[in-house]
Parts: structure tokens; C-alpha cells; sequence
């Protein structure tokens, strides 16, 4: 085994946390190929290349020279067939990569809906470093945008362009903003968050068409309400679909919307694994959650269970206790545990909100049994790890908000926002009581 | 990645061109500047006081000026927008400017203070130094001296930047009381109560400013002057020593170096409020690192070694001068304290278990050989401790490491470098506390379970070149020598990984305590994945 030639398709947070946990672990052959780019980045920072926080090299997590000295070999190139008869990849560039194991991480794509006009110069959406570039050069000298959708990469294009000073008009479909995750009142929070930064948000609008100019370019978008808003970039972030078109070729390998897998992340053929935004379970191993994971940390942790199958000590994916980051403009948020954009059967909350407006934490328990279900917080920082361990031992929500001390993680001297949270926890259980 | 809006601003929230309240701020500052440079080949300033308020003011009002436009208008957050589009904040023409002209200013200062107007024994100054007279007079009473003026700037510097960088983090408490200790620090020790000691005919004393950065505290003329002071000056003497040995040690013990570096010392002070537009610049690769390593540690044995021979010289071979310190005790202390601090590299290796064994040898070797000399000293009652004459080497220290390295090289070099490239490869002090935030401090910084998206704010925005993202990602706390806790780490991190700490952790009782301190503050917490306990390093 030690001897195996893994090949990784995807140099994406997966795939290359499944090499280095490999190399931890073992002596075997690793290639990883990937198409964007040599070297391994981080995604989810490269807004910041645009807003000029950082530069493209900055957002590499890994020197250059960590690859060589780890003996993980890159190929910066994009595989056009799999052969798993043969078990053989072959490249674009005409070079064959033989495998006794191939781990699929390749990813997602942004989703298109078949507008009209969506392939107009200066539409497009925001997953891939290409697409950093794209609009690096499709919002040069523009003076306003439209971005349809509703969600975390809306708000990020919505941020990119307003440090450019863009004005931004932003289409979202339901009634609220990221309505499908968030509860009301912490949609309301980031929504007037995004209007002290000059966004303006447009609920319950969806996009009919855009339209070209005479330069063949965007000019406007037209909403289902027939309104017109003139625009020199139209952002689409309307959610991403497994990027697995690529695949469909080697019909060997299941795949329905993303590539199927079992909970060992295994696909029908032997050998073949996926991993990351582009799996889709058969039956998510957590019935909680959606068979297809998008999420950053949720692709670290299949990366490195594979890893551990590939060495020797079949592992399925358990992803534990749910949890999440994201941050709006200048607000964090952090949620551990489930808070559904409504309560569920049986479940109670309390939302207590800062005076401030910027600082908000939601709690959701078990109204009976007042077992703690889950926790959204924003501008107020919390220990993963206190969070973790509280969810594990099903503590009752009495139990978090009297210890929310040890969960709190702001910056020394910050305002000690678990007195307010449970001070007006205690006045709200009195009330009720 | 094709770098587009190049403009003149020092990280403006918006990049792209400024509008026009910064230019006229901006403007007004560069007058004042101007208005200081006018005075340079004067003999006589008619108005000085006039002109010199004038003049400041017009900087300090343009700075603020600036300052309020470019954030007070703006949500509180982070404002790193433009930062690597802005030729000045990523090393393009605007930055290599701005380098030439400070580094050119610090080679005035030192070597051709006479082009400031230093007119040279009994006779009084020209130019701005005769500018700076009526503000000298009303602090201590005497006329000004070249290192007063800078001195005054260095004051205004910090006073004016640090506002600015107080607007700039408002959101953020602890960088707020941060730079407001700097600027007390800077203000109040650096610069009022050495200029009212004078007043009242009292040695010239920074009372924050300790051996080995202040590297001329045992000089001769320095003891001497504060023994015949009397009383006070012997406070002072004591209060210097008290402070190398006593107090610092405690305070890193409980809160890591930054109580130092980031909160009190004046390099510090100026790194953190005139050099935040510069952090980004720092090398973050790990041959920087190595290389960081290898320079600092030399500068220090060279101020220590300079230190012992010049005190050795001086004593004489007896008591003759008076003191009550001889030679003989002087060596004496040398191989005690040396003596324990190889004791405890020998005696107690779990101490500084993550130490790697050529390091640990090869700082026996040196103890041992210095322990040598001082013994080879003792016997022979030579005049010279390492058979190098101690006031040449005294000269040389002063020369290349006080006034090339951390006047020239450590501020002129800001917009190139980044803003600690003293702190981070020369000073001593920062060497001496580091290895004590290393190995005997509750200090670290914590990182929060499995929250990191390795996105890499952390590292570039850390004026020490620390890749703290290296360690974030594994889920690692962060206990490294260079950190002087400025706490920008955690601000910057999108997702509240960071947070710098001294208490025990709440997961870990035992970190904190004496055995945690080594093991628990350094390994990691494993980031949990799943219920089955499979972790993440």
C-alpha cells in the first residue's frame, strides 16, 4: 500500500488536505492535478485579491517549496477522460496518469438558470480565480451593478465592488436576505448592515433578462416586474452546482447531480473516491444535512477521511456537530448547531440584539426537554470548541447561557456581550415564568 | 493578477483616487512639513515660536484631517481596502520615495547633523535646530540639540499617527488602548520627563527605556552621572537595573512581550502608528525566519558581551573608584547568571522541550565559552575581559547597531521592509524577552478549533513576518519569540479564529500552570471532526 499511486483531481481545500493527510500517513506516489491554478489557494480569500487586502501569492497557505519537500507532485492541467478499466486519467495536455487509487475533488461551478443575455461581456458569477480576473477587468471604470441572488457570494461581490466605490443594486428573490438559512431577525440585521454600506436590496425581485448594449456589452437587467436598471456588471450568485460535467464522459462512475458516494466516500467503482462540493451522498450520513455539502470545512473533513481509508483504516465520513463562519461587510457570524431559518416542531429561541444593531445572538432549545439545539452569532466571537462539547453532551440551554463566559472569545477589553445575552435571557425566563 | 488604480493613498478605505477634503488635509500636512524644512539653511529664525506652532500644527491638524475623512465617514471595520493597489502601502515608486527620503533623514541626523543647523561647541545653533529653541526653552530650559528636534517629531509622529490609527481600528478596544499606552508612553517618558529632568538639573532619564536597548545605561558617564545625582539618580540606577531584572521578567511572565514592545517601548510606539500602513511588507517565508533567528541573536550577544567588557574596563581591578561593585564581582555575576540559565538548558531539557538540540548546544557552547573568558579574566587581572578593548567595541555597537540598524535600516526602511524590521531582526531587548515569552510566559495566542479558512489575513498583516495562518490552520496556539501581541492578527481574521491570551485555558485547566505553561500552551488543541474523535493537527 505504501507503494500505491493516488491521483487527486483537484487542488481545492479536499483535495490537497487529502495529500498532505496521505503523506502524514503513508510513502505512497501522490499527484494532484489541478486546473486553475500551480498551487493550492484559498478560495474564500479571494475577495480580498480583488478589494486589494492581499495579493494572489498571500492567499497561498503553502510556500511554494512544501510541495517538492513533501513529495506531492503537482500537474497544473485538466484531465479530459478517466479510464477506470485502465485506471488511467489522461490530461489535456496529452500526458496519462496511471492510478491505483483516484480521489475526485473537483469542486463546484457557479449555476446559470438560462437567462437571457447570461453570456453577455460583463455578466458572470464568482467561484474560481478565473473569475477574480474576469472581474477584475469586466468592473474596470463602471459606475454601477446588478448582483442577482440572495446569498454568502452576493454579499462578497456586493463588498468587492463597493470598495471601488460601484454602486451595487442587489436582486434577491425572497423576501429576505439568505432567507433559506437565516431567521428573520438576523436577515434584518445584515440587511441594514449592507445599507449603511450603499447597497441597495430589491426583495421579492427576480431577474427576466439582460440586456446588451450597443458595444455588444451589459447595459441593463430587466426584473419579472419589467423594470428596467441600467448596469455595467451584472454579478450572478445564484448558488453553485457540483462541477462534474467533465465526468459524464467516463460512465463508469455514477453520478447524479454530483458524483454519488456511500458514507466512505466511495463511488460505485472500486478505487474511485470523491470528496468535497462535488460528492453527492446517497444518504448523507448526517440525516441533518443536505446530500450535497458546500462548505469549506465540511471539504476538510472528507479530504482527510479519505486519507485515512487510502492508508489503511477505513473511515466514514462523520462530520459531528454542524458548524459554520461567514462575515458580512464588518459583521462576523459563527453558528453551531441548527438554527433553521424557522423554528422547528417543539423548539423555542431567544434572540437578544445589542443596541448597537451589529451584535446579535440567536438560541434555539427544545421548549420541553430545553436541550440546547443551536446558536447563530454575530459581531460576537465564540469557542468552536466550548460550542462543540456543549452540543456533544446535550446541555440544556440554562447550562449555555450560565456558562456563556467560557464560550466568550472577543479581544481583551471588548465589551462583555454574555451579560447583556444573559441578562436579558433571565428577564425574558422570568416573564414567561 | 493585474494591479490596477496605483493612487497616493496610505491604505484609503476606498482605493482609487482621494477626494477632495484628503488632498487638502494632505496638502495642508506636506506644508508643514515644508514650513520645517524652510528653516534649514537660516542662521537666525525671526517668530520661532510662531513658526514652529505653525508648522506642527499645520501637520497634526492635516494629519487628523486626513484621518477623519478617510475612516470617520465609513462603518468601523476593517479598512485594509487598497492596501496592495496604493503605490506607497506595496512597494511602488510612491514607497521608494518615501524610503530614500527617511532613510536619507536618519543619515543627517546621525552623521551630518550640521546640515540641521548643529553649530558645534559653544556656539549657538542655526537652522531648524534654532527653529526648535523656544519649545526647548519652555520644556527644560536649555536650547535645542538636534536629537531634541527629532525627539519632538518623533513625539508629533506618534501622537498624530496613532490618532489615526485609532480612528482607523475604533471597532477594536484593545487596539484602541493599545496605542493610547504608546502614545501616553511616548509623550509622558520619552519625551516630557526627560526634558523636566534637565529642568531641574537632574540626569538625563527615559524610565521605560531599558538595557540592552538602551545599550549606553552602563556606560561610564551614564553610572557616574546618576551616582553623584544623589538620591534620585541613584533611584533611577536602580529603578534601570530593577527593570532588566525584576519587572520585565514579570510582566513578560504574565502577559508575553507586548506589555514591552507593543504597549510601552518607543521603536514600538512608532512601528505601530507612523509604520501601520507598512505591516504588509513583512518577509513571511521561512527563510526569513531562520535568517530573523541567526541576526537577532548575534545582536544580542554582541550588546551583552560589549556591555560586560565595557563595565569590566571601568571598574578597575579594585574598589578604588568608590563603587561598591569590583571586578571580581562583576565576573562573579556573570558566571552566576549564565552559569543558571545553562543549568537550566542542561538540568532541565523539558523545560524547553521544543528547543532543537543543536540549538541547545550551541547556546552551551557560547555560556560556556564566555564563562571561560570571564574565568581566564578572573586569573590573570587582565584590563580586558574578551581580549577586545571595550571602547572601540563600545563605538562600533553604537555605530552599527544603534544608529545604522535601528535609526537608518529599522525606520528608514518602513516602506520597503515593513514597519519592524528593528524589532524583528536587531533589538535586543526584543531578543531577551522573546526567549522569556518563549519559554517562561502564560502568553499565547489561541486559535479556535476548526473555524480557520486558511484565507491568510493573519499572516500578511503581521508586522513580524509570523505565517500565523501556518499555525491557525492546524488548529495550533501561537507561541512564538517575535510576537510583540499587537493583536492585528485578530482583528484582520474574517472568521474570530485569534485571540491572544495569558489566563489558563478554560478546556485545559492545567495550561497555565507550571507544567502547562510548556506543554499545553504550545501543542495543539485538536480541531474535533467527527463523533468517532478523528482530529486535525
Amino acid at each position: 500500500m505504501s507503494n500505491d499511486r493516488i491521483v487527486i483531481i483537484g487542488n481545492g481545500i479536499s483535495g490537497i488536505t487529502a495529500a498532505r493527510h496521505i503523506r502524514k500517513r503513508s510513502d505512497a506516489k501522490i499527484t494532484v492535478v489541478g486546473k486553475e491554478s500551480e498551487h493550492f489557494f484559498s478560495r474564500t480569500a479571494l475577495m480580498y485579491v480583488y478589494m486589494g487586502h492581499m495579493r494572489f501569492q498571500d492567499i497561498k497557505p503553502y510556500e511554494d517549496h512544501f510541495w517538492e519537500k513533501n513529495r506531492i507532485e503537482l500537474k497544473h492541467a485538466t484531465v479530459s477522460r478517466i479510464d477506470t478499466s485502465l485506471k488511467r486519467v489522461d490530461l489535456s495536455d496529452g500526458f496519462a496518469l496511471e492510478y491505483d487509487k483516484l480521489i475526485i475533488a473537483t469542486g463546484s461551478e457557479s449555476n446559470m438558470f438560462g437567462w437571457p443575455g447570461q453570456h453577455l461581456p460583463g455578466v458572470q458569477g464568482l467561484y474560481s480565480l478565473q473569475d477574480v480576473e474576469a472581474m477584475e477587468a469586466n468592473t474596470k471604470g463602471i459606475q454601477s451593478a446588478v448582483i442577482v441572488g440572495g446569498g454568502l457570494i452576493g454579499v462578497e461581490m456586493a463588498e468587492m465592488l463597493r470598495t471601488r466605490n460601484i454602486a451595487v443594486t442587489f436582486l434577491v428573490r425572497e423576501n429576505t436576505f439568505w432567507g433559506g438559512i437565516l431567521p428573520k431577525q438576523e436577515a434584518d440585521l445584515i440587511t441594514r448592515h449592507m445599507r449603511e454600506h450603499g447597497v441597495e436590496l430589491r426583495f421579492t425581485t427576480e431577474l427576466e433578462e439582460v440586456l446588451a448594449g450597443a458595444d455588444g456589452r451589459v447595459r441593463a437587467v430587466r426584473t419579472k416586474s419589467g423594470e428596467e436598471l441600467p448596469c455595467g456588471f451584472v454579478g450572478l450568485a445564484v448558488g453553485v452546482h457540483p462541477n462534474i460535467a467533465w465526468l459524464k464522459e467516463s460512465a463508469t462512475i455514477k453520478t447524479d447531480k454530483g458524483v454519488l458516494v456511500n458514507e466512505h466516500l466511495e463511488t460505485n467503482v472500486p478505487d474511485v473516491f470523491a470528496i468535497g462540493d462535488c460528492v453527492e451522498f446517497h444518504k448523507h450520513p448526517d440525516p441533518q444535512r443536505r446530500n450535497i455539502e458546500q462548505v469549506w470545512y465540511t471539504g476538510r473533513m472528507m479530504g482527510e477521511t479519505v486519507a485515512r481509508t487510502l492508508t489503511g483504516e477505513r473511515s466514514a465520513y462523520d462530520p459531528g456537530i454542524w458548524f459554520n463562519s461567514a462575515k458580512f461587510f464588518d459583521i462576523e457570524y459563527q453558528t453551531y448547531g441548527w438554527v433553521r431559518n424557522k423554528l422547528q416542531d417543539g423548539e423555542t429561541e431567544h434572540y437578544w440584539e445589542h443596541p448597537n444593531g451589529k451584535t446579535a445572538l440567536h438560541l434555539v432549545w427544545n421548549a420541553e426537554s430545553r436541550k440546547f439545539h443551536g446558536v447563530n452569532s454575530f459581531g460576537f466571537r465564540l469557542r468552536h470548541e466550548v460550542f462543540d462539547r456543549w452540543l456533544r453532551e446535550n446541555v440544556t440551554v440554562d447550562h449555555v447561557v450560565k456558562h456563556l463566559h467560557k464560550a466568550a472569545f472577543d479581544p481583551e477589553f471588548f465589551e462583555r456581550m454574555e451579560l447583556a445575552v444573559r441578562a436579558s435571557f433571565n428577564a425574558k425566563s422570568k416573564v414567561t415564568a | 493578477m493585474s494591479h490596477s488604480d496605483h493612487s497616493l493613498s496610505i491604505a484609503a478605505p476606498h482605493s482609487g483616487t482621494l477626494d477632495g477634503p484628503q488632498k487638502a488635509t494632505l496638502a495642508l500636512a506636506a506644508l508643514g512639513v515644508l514650513a520645517l524644512l524652510v528653516s534649514l539653511p537660516m542662521d537666525t529664525i525671526p517668530h520661532a515660536g510662531l513658526w514652529l506652532t505653525g508648522a506642527l500644527l499645520a501637520i497634526v491638524v492635516g494629519v487628523l484631517g486626513y484621518a477623519w475623512r478617510s475612516y470617520a465617514h465609513h462603518p468601523a471595520g476593517i479598512k485594509n481596502n487598497g492596501v496592495w493597489h496604493s503605490s506607497l502601502t506595496s512597494r511602488g515608486a510612491m514607497a521608494w520615495v518615501v524610503g530614500v527620503l527617511l532613510t536619507g533623514f536618519y543619515v543627517v541626523l546621525y552623521f551630518y547633523p550640521q546640515y540641521l543647523g548643529l553649530a558645534g561647541e559653544g556656539k549657538a545653533n542655526t537652522g531648524i535646530i534654532a527653529l526648535f529653541n523656544p519649545l526647548s526653552r519652555l520644556l527644560s530650559g536649555n536650547p535645542a540639540s538636534q536629537w531634541f528636534v527629532y525627539g519632538t517629531l518623533y513625539t508629533v509622529a506618534i501622537l498624530s499617527m496613532g490618532t489615526k490609527f485609532i480612528l482607523k481600528y475604533r471597532h477594536n478596544k484593545y487596539e484602541v488602548v493599545r496605542t493610547l499606552s504608546v502614545m501616553f508612553f511616548q509623550l509622558g517618558f520619552a519625551f516630557l520627563i526627560p526634558e523636566l529632568l534637565a529642568r531641574l538639573s537632574l540626569p538625563y532619564n527615559d524610565f521605560k527605556n531599558m538595557w540592552p536597548l538602551n545599550y549606553s545605561f552602563f556606560d561610564d558617564w551614564n553610572v557616574k552621572g546618576l551616582i553623584d545625582a544623589g538620591g534620585f539618580g541613584l533611584f533611577m540606577l536602580l529603578f534601570g537595573v530593577a527593570m532588566i531584572f525584576l519587572i520585565s521578567p514579570i510582566l513578560t511572565y504574565f502577559y508575553g512581550k507586548r506589555w514591552y514592545c507593543s504597549w510601552v517601548c518607543g521603536c514600538g510606539g512608532l512601528a505601530e502608528t507612523a509604520g501601520d500602513p507598512f505591516r504588509q511588507l513583512s518577509d513571511k517565508s521561512e527563510k526569513a525566519w531562520k535568517v530573523e533567528r541567526w541576526v537577532i541573536h548575534s545582536v544580542l550577544v554582541f550588546a551583552v558581551v560589549m556591555t560586560a567588557a565595557l563595565i569590566y574596563s571601568y571598574l578597575g581591578g579594585d574598589s578604588a573608584k568608590g563603587f561598591w561593585l569590583t571586578r571580581g564581582m562583576l565576573l562573579g555575576i556573570i558566571v552566576l547568571v549564565l552559569g543558571g540559565v545553562g543549568a537550566v538548558l542542561l538540568i532541565r531539557p523539558g523545560m524547553v522541550k521544543e528547543l532543537n538540540n543543536k540549538v541547545r548546544y550551541g547556546a552551551i557552547v557560547i555560556l560556556a565559552a564566555v564563562i571561560g573568558f570571564t574565568a581566564y579574566a578572573y586569573i590573570t587581572g587582565g584590563s580586558d575581559i574578551f581580549f577586545v578593548e571595550s571602547y572601540p567595541l563600545r563605538k562600533t555597537y553604537g555605530f552599527a547597531i544603534g544608529a545604522i540598524f535601528s535609526g537608518v535600516v529599522g525606520v528608514g526602511f518602513y516602506p520597503l521592509m515593513g514597519s519592524r524590521v528593528w524589532c524583528r531582526f536587531g533589538c535586543p531587548m526584543a531578543a531577551v524577552l522573546g526567549m522569556q515569552q518563549r519559554f517562561f510566559s502564560r502568553f499565547r495566542i489561541t486559535t479556535n478549533g476548526g473555524q480557520c479558512i486558511s484565507c491568510g489575513n493573519c499572516s500578511t498583516y503581521c508586522e513580524m513576518g509570523i505565517d500565523v495562518r501556518s499555525y491557525a490552520q492546524r488548529g495550533e496556539n501561537i507561541v512564538r519569540s517575535s510576537c510583540v501581541g499587537c493583536g492585528i492578527c485578530a482583528a484582520v481574521c474574517p472568521r474570530g479564529v485569534l485571540k491572544l491570551e495569558n489566563g489558563p485555558s478554560p478546556l485545559n485547566p492545567l495550561s497555565g500552570s507550571a507544567r502547562g505553561l510548556v506543554s499545553g500552551r504550545v501543542s495543539s488543541d485538536p480541531i474535533a471532526i467527527g463523533k468517532t474523535g478523528a482530529t486535525l493537527r
